[in-house]
């Protein structure tokens, strides 16, 4: 008998774990080497938020985001998992901050990738300027961090989705995974409903919800590069393929990625719903790919969808 | 002031600045003879994948042709909250926005942002805050969320809401509480010429390097953000 390697996840428990109903701490357990995950400013340290007092609120030891280092298949990686159950997972002073010193540290580093796995509102209301803030350095971060040859992978398939500015980090990432409850967007549907009417968006209506903003869309929009399953599991292996994929960025990225939305624009700009971009795409029966299992999507989508690959 | 009077102060010789729907785009001779790349959002229109792909191409173009600083004026609406917006992936087209200007930042190309009416949440991400220096001019509204709003999400009346902003920056629309934050670097006169103020800025720009936390917290506007981002930032060097 052999005892099994140390520096592997206990897969079964990681393919039989929802990545979405999971908590933060337990995405990163199963995510990373059994064992491996080592949090900086864990919650025994207390740094909470200064500001939720103010309004009555309570706080968490951690802030709401749990950051460190660990290894994923052997190798070094930093770490960061928003709480979605906190406060919708959102962007605060504390919160923000964590994040942000774990990518300057990552930057100077140099080789060390960087997974977040971003599952967020956005910004904190309560907190607004010092979230809306937190949320520009984060992104001035990333770039900074992949200028430097960092690999920085958005993770994206938690109860709150990845909205607000979490979309806009997303978008600064080298590459991400989502699964379908990994919806991304600027704008929630409740923020467009009371801004501009029901005709507009209609929030309540969840199959729009999630064919415009959800993870299939995403990935057939060539948004995200793999689709995962909604399991720990999963996860880990996108982001394994993930570090694998990723080159070097540089300018020819940004004007690759100029190219490939302007084309976006110019093919699907006039498009009214998700289904008809997919079916200008080519794909048959697109009004069945909502009901799709993920291996028939994933099948689907490594025929047919886009990727962002060398062009984000 | 409106943007033409805010053109015409910063760039007395003359300039090739367009507003075309409230995209601003163009490009205008500072007074120590330079060239500066001026793009923006005016008319406080709302930012959208339309309008994000033109100032984006502008920035690319120009990092390819020309040489000299950029200025970003704002003045806009938040991101564009529509289905269609949402459906191309705005996230992306913001997010490109600010990358493009980031990276320019990073290679000779310093980036200025000149906020000088409203902005919110999406869209200021990718303009203004996407700069590497920040400048208000008086009279700027910006507000990341909009205290109507957050009376309605937080249940609180908008008069217990003014009275909790008396005590703390950290949530109220304005240009003042974004200054507190490290977020708006200085606020600039509108009683002396912008030209001047300008070329005081350009001739002792900051470093590239994000100070924006220790700004926060020399101001008291954040007081934790930039100890925590140190000591992370410690924690995680000595695992090399």
């Amino acid at each position: 008998m052999t005892a099994p390697l140390p520096h592997i996840a206990p897969a079964e428990r990681a393919r039989s774990t929802s990545f979405n109903e999971a908590s933060a701490r337990t995405r990163l357990d199963l995510l990373l080497d059994a064992g491996s995950l080592v949090e900086f400013i864990g919650p025994e340290q207390r740094e909470v938020s200064p500001h939720l007092e103010i309004f009555g609120l309570p706080e968490q030891f951690d802030d709401g985001i749990v950051v460190g280092h660990g290894r994923l298949g052997g190798a070094p990686v930093f770490v960061a998992a928003q709480e979605g159950r906190f406060m919708g997972g959102a962007f605060g002073e504390v919160h923000g901050a964590k994040l942000l010193g774990l990518l300057r540290a990552a930057r100077e580093i140099g080789s060390i990738p960087v997974l977040i796995l971003l599952d967020t509102g956005g910004v904190r209301l309560q907190e607004a300027n010092a979230g809306e803030l937190a949320i520009a350095e984060i992104m001035r971060a990333v770039m900074e961090a992949r200028s430097a040859g960092v690999k920085v992978i958005g993770l994206i398939g938690g109860r709150s989705g990845c909205y607000g500015g979490g979309g806009l980090i997303a978008g600064c990432c080298s590459a991400l995974a989502v699964s379908e409850a990994g919806r991304i967007a600027v704008s929630g549907p409740e923020v467009i409903e009371t801004n501009r009417g029901v005709e507009e968006f209609d929030s309540r209506d969840r199959a729009l919800v999630w064919r415009t903003m959800g993870g299939k869309h995403r990935r057939l929009l060539g948004a995200a590069d793999v689709f995962a399953d909604d399991t720990v599991q999963d996860f880990r292996e996108a982001a394994l393929e993930l570090i694998g994929l990723i080159g070097p960025f540089g300018l020819d990225r940004l004007r690759a990625e100029q190219g490939r939305l302007a084309d976006r624009l110019r093919r699907f700009g006039a498009c009214q719903d998700a289904v008809d971009i997919w079916t200008v795409e080519g794909v048959a029966h697109a009004e069945t790919v909502p009901e799709l299992p993920a291996d028939q999507f994933i099948a689907l989508a490594s025929r047919i969808g886009r990727t962002s690959r060398d062009a984000r | 002031m409106t943007l033409d009077d805010i053109l015409a102060s910063l760039f007395p010789d003359g300039h090739e600045v367009r507003n075309d729907n409230g995209v601003i785009a163009g490009a205008a001779t500072l007074r120590s003879g330079g060239r500066i790349l001026v793009i923006g959002v005016a008319d406080r229109t709302a930012l959208g994948v339309d309008e994000a792909i033109r100032l984006s191409a502008h920035v690319l173009e120009s990092i390819d042709r020309g040489s000299g600083p950029i200025l970003v004026l704002v003045d806009s609406d938040s991101q564009r909250m529509s289905k269609r917006d949402e459906l191309l992936g705005l996230n992306e087209f913001l997010a490109h926005l600010a990358k493009v200007l980031i990276h320019a930042d990073m290679h000779g190309r310093p980036t200025i942002g000149l906020l000088y009416g409203h902005s919110a949440a999406g869209a200021l991400l990718a303009t203004g805050l996407a700069t590497r220096v920040l400048v208000g001019l008086p009279g700027a509204s910006p507000a990341v969320m909009d205290l109507p709003s957050m009376a309605k999400v937080t249940k609180l009346s908008m008069t217990a809401l003014e009275e909790k902003a008396k005590s703390t920056p950290v949530f109220a629309p304005g240009l003042s509480n974004l200054e507190q934050m490290g977020a708006v670097h200085m606020t600039w006169s509108d009683a002396t010429s912008l030209a001047d103020q300008l070329e005081a800025l350009l001739a002792d720009m900051p470093a590239a390097r994000d100070r924006r936390d220790a700004l926060g917290k020399e101001r008291g506007g954040r007081p934790k953000a930039a100890d925590i981002a140190e000591r992370v930032r410690d924690l995680a060097l000595q695992t090399r």
